[in-house]
């Protein structure tokens, strides 16, 4: 058993006039609010900050969320762009329901969209029809074999899995720019570093005319029908959930901790390797240095502010691809910093922690008292 | 009921007072007075408002309506540094001692004043003479058992010679020696004018020692007492508004042994726990043996080797139902037929973020709640409905967190669904560890009917009392090493008592009473 109030005596003697007291249960309202609130939060303080920086916030706020928006084309960008950020938080929303944390997306990202677009630029024109699901199918192998080697390491030596996946990130990108510097740098570029363009037999195909988006964005849709389905229905994710919540009730139930961790780093790096495929195979057309504006870290982001629930990961992945298109757009119309949107997307994790502290804890006036009521006329 | 009188100036004073949570009436127009030097039991069943009443004694939360008086005046206790500062001391259950720390830092944390480290060592030293609790101030609290914890505890309360001093529960983890030495410093604290609050449930306990007993009742006063001109039933009475049952344990031949530990040696993974030495035990089918012994001498470790959470080198260390079992993990144990609940119940027993039905499914394979890797959860939520009643599990139905349950419903409900998977073996710790006294008598009753359906049950318990009640044969864990099982019938308490403190050799030749399993 737990020992209640076991620090009472500590810190009842700090006189703070306002003090965090723990609800009796956590508030359902503030679950379901603490995401809206934050976004709400995070655009008041991207108002201030465009007021601070001289321009006329709303105005601002057109050129941001506005904008980019009215338009067939703006609204196939918002969805291309949330198609990796889906698909990464969906993995890592299952990975962080059952502890294991996966920081490594964007590396597992990288290494997908090596793997499959190596299996595009050297087998494509071979495979014929078979050309975009062996490209996807490799892009996922890719992205799972990379997030191998933190589970490898988590389930045999107890590595931190958080350091291993971050640290790989910065190799899979030094592979792949070595790839399109060097081997793989297609003859016919001018010396540009990238590699051939991926042929039309493996190049995913557009969703509406007059957009980008493509066919990826419904495999998303589709992983987060399976991810609610896997999480609230199978065995296995059930386990992985017990191992989330409580460690200790999963060792006392026999549910095996390695398992899980494996489970875990192959769907959410499966997942980030499928997205980093699709932007190959999708968008770029190619391999080039760059093949993420950190949709992988991004995701992070996503998840918990979808908290960790796969309709709230889809939602939350449109939320940040606009904050995407409203940097961009702030950057060419208005002239900021590109740090504009990085600033969004941290505020909104900023807001979101700070939100989530609200669903368990209240905030009180440290001595707020019931006038005492006259004594002697109670029941005495 | 018999209504005591109480002198005019009482020490402390609450006048109706009443507070309300979201569902429940905690407290419902209370009344109660101290008198100066009187130790005050205060009785009643977990959930009766006991420890409500002395959060707002102590300043940790406010009434809603009513008053305090003390000595003679009015107050309102906002705080606990108030409460301290007006004289008011509180022994908690569950002890706030930071393990890396010594006793005079423990100390120093939670004193109102600073004070020099040396005169806070005298001070501790002083204090812990004169009430015979010797402890040392430079000592580091995480080798401590938990009597030196309380004593610590104790000690932190005296240094600022408080007027009133509440204790709750504090023999929950005493042994038998150590409670009587724990009574001699209340008694003698007393004779110097203090008051002193005794929380409890023991009734033995409260009749030996306090001079008033106020009971409570679902939030309400349901009566007052001399403890020492009441018997056990009566009080128990007052306490449960009905006559207390006694536990039955009819003799009955032991059937063929179904756990076996055969030398288990295992070092501990806990830096502060204790490694087995050399245990041997056999546990037969249609026996309960129970293992006493103070928490902290291998008991984490002896659960965690049979349940497999921790697997041990020797195959056969651990054999169930005549089976090596040593390396199987805790679900292939059960497949052998092995149920456990385990001490904590939110947290290992049960997940807390989920709801009850979920609950089941946590070890509830082999009674088809998963199948061909899919949870059934219909099948789930039937099997959770089926052991809400049968048990009386009080809780908003079986998709009710398991977090929304008082402890010992929780508890009922792990029981329950244990003993509704069919155990052959069945190991329980703590099995009625802050449970009130109606649900400890039902589990309790729940494992004896076990019992007689011919599982074999391992009971380890703190709680001698429980363990003389339901046992055919008691075993004491001491050290890391494991004492002869020996019928109960026979054995005495102070005997047990010894061997918690380790001395046992050639105890099994000197108890040797024939008739071995009873």
């Amino acid at each position: 058993m737990p020992p209640r109030g076991s620090l009472v005596p500590v810190f009842d003697q700090l006189h703070w006039p306002l003090r965090l007291e723990r609800r009796q249960k956590p508030s359902a309202a503030m679950r379901i609010c603490s995401s809206p609130l934050a976004a709400l939060a995070m655009l008041a303080t991207g108002l201030l900050v465009f007021a601070a920086l001289g321009k006329d916030p709303v105005a601002a706020f057109r050129v941001f969320f506005v904008e980019p928006l009215n338009s067939t084309y703006g609204v196939g960008e918002l969805l291309l762009k949330a198609t990796p950020l889906m698909l990464c938080a969906l993995g890592l929303a299952v990975s962080y329901r059952a502890n294991v944390w996966n920081i490594g997306a964007e590396g597992q990202l990288t290494l997908g969209a090596i793997t499959g677009g190596g299996v595009g630029l050297f087998f494509g024109p071979a495979l014929g029809h078979w050309g975009q699901p062996a490209v996807l199918s490799a892009g996922v192998l890719g992205g799972m074999a990379w997030a191998a080697i933190p589970a490898l390491l988590r389930s045999r030596f107890r590595t931190s899995e958080i350091f291993v996946s971050l640290m790989l990130v910065y190799i899979a990108q030094l592979l792949l720019s070595y790839l399109v510097h060097g081997p793989w740098r297609d003859p016919a570029g001018q010396n540009f570093p990238q590699s051939q363009p991926l042929s039309d037999s493996v190049l995913l195909p557009s969703l509406l005319q007059g957009t980008r988006v493509n066919v990826g964005f419904i495999i998303a849709l589709v992983l987060a029908l399976l991810s609610w389905w896997f999480g609230t229905t199978t065995a296995a994710g059930f386990r992985m959930r017990v191992g989330g919540l409580a460690p200790a009730a999963a060792a006392y139930a026999g549910i095996s901790e390695r398992r899980n961790i494996w489970l875990a780093m192959m769907i959410s790096g499966g997942a980030a390797g499928l997205a980093g495929v699709c932007e190959v195979a999708g968008p770029i057309g190619m391999l080039q240095p760059v093949v993420s504006p950190g949709y992988g870290f991004a995701a992070i982001i996503v998840a918990f502010v979808g908290r960790l629930h796969p309709l709230g990961v889809v939602l939350a992945s449109l939320l940040m691809s606009a904050l995407y298109l409203g940097g961009e757009s702030a950057q060419m119309e208005l002239q900021l910093p590109a740090s504009v949107s990085g600033l969004f997307q941290g505020g909104l994790l900023f807001y979101l922690l700070a939100a989530e502290l609200f669903i368990g804890f209240r905030l009180r006036r440290a001595h707020r008292l019931p006038s005492a009521a006259p004594a002697g006329g109670g029941g005495a | 009921m018999t209504t005591v009188s109480t002198p005019a100036s009482a020490r402390l004073a609450l006048h109706g007072i009443s507070k309300r949570y979201a569902s429940v009436i905690a407290n419902d127009r209370i009344d109660l007075k101290v008198a100066a030097g009187e130790i005050h039991a205060l009785l009643g069943e977990n959930g009766a408002g006991k420890s409500t009443l002395m959060k707002i004694v102590y300043g940790v939360t406010q009434p809603d309506e009513g008053s305090i008086e003390w000595e003679g005046a009015p107050v309102a206790i906002r705080s606990p540094a108030q409460a301290r500062r007006l004289g008011i001391g509180m022994v908690f259950q569950h002890f706030s001692i930071f393990e890396t720390l010594t006793v005079a830092e423990n100390i120093a944390l939670a004193l109102n004043e600073r004070l020099p480290a040396a005169t806070l060592a005298a001070r501790i030293d002083e204090v812990s003479q004169r009430y015979g609790l010797p402890i040392d101030p430079q000592r580091l609290t995480h080798g401590m058992s938990v009597g030196e914890r309380q004593r610590v505890e104790i000690v932190r309360c005296l240094l600022q010679s408080p007027r009133l001093l509440i204790m709750d529960e504090p023999t929950s983890v005493l042994t038998p020696q150590a409670v009587q030495v724990l009574f001699e410093t209340l008694r003698r604290l007393a004779r110097e004018g203090v008051s002193i609050l005794y929380i409890s449930h023991k009734l033995d306990e409260i009749r030996e020692l306090c001079d008033v007993a106020t009971i409570l009742r679902n939030g309400r006063v349901s009566g007052s007492a001399i403890p020492r001109e009441q018997s056990n039933t009566s009080l128990g009475r007052m306490m449960v508004g009905a006559d207390l049952k006694e536990c039955k344990l009819e003799p009955r031949p032991p059937g063929p042994i179904r756990l076996e530990l055969t030398n288990l040696s295992l070092d501990t993974e806990d830096p502060f726990g204790t490694s087995l030495r050399q245990i041997n035990l056999r546990v037969r089918g249609g026996q309960i043996v129970g293992i006493a012994g103070v928490s902290g001498n291998g008991q984490k470790e002896l659960l965690a080797a049979i349940s497999g959470e921790r697997l041990c080198t020797q195959r056969a260390a651990v054999r169930l139902c005549g089976q090596d079992a040593a390396r199987l993990n805790p679900a292939q144990r059960r497949t052998l037929g092995l149920r456990f609940v385990p001490e904590e119940r939110l947290g290992r027993g049960a997940v807390p973020g989920m709801h009850l039905a979920d609950n089941c499914v946590l070890t509830g394979a082999s009674a088809g709640l998963v199948r061909h890797g899919m949870v059934r959860r219909r099948a789930a939520r039937a099997f959770a409905r089926a052991t809400i009643a049968e048990f009386a599990v009080k809780c908003d139905g079986e998709l009710a967190p398991a977090d929304s349950l008082s402890g010992g419903n929780l508890q009922k409900f792990i029981v329950g669904r244990e003993i509704r998977l069919a155990p052959t073996v069945m190991l329980v710790a703590q099995p009625t560890w802050g449970v009130d006294v109606g649900a400890s008598l039902l589990i309790r009753q729940a494992l004896i009917e076990l019992r007689n359906a011919g599982a074999a049950v391992l009971v380890i318990s703190e709680d001698l009392d429980e363990l003389f009640a339901i046992c055919d044969c008691l075993a004491v864990l001491a050290r890391g090493r494991l004492s002869d099982a020996m019928p109960t019938a026979g054995l005495a308490a102070e005997t047990v008592g010894v061997w918690m403190t380790g001395e046992f050799q050639g105890a099994g030749a000197a108890a040797g009473v024939a008739g071995a399993g009873v």
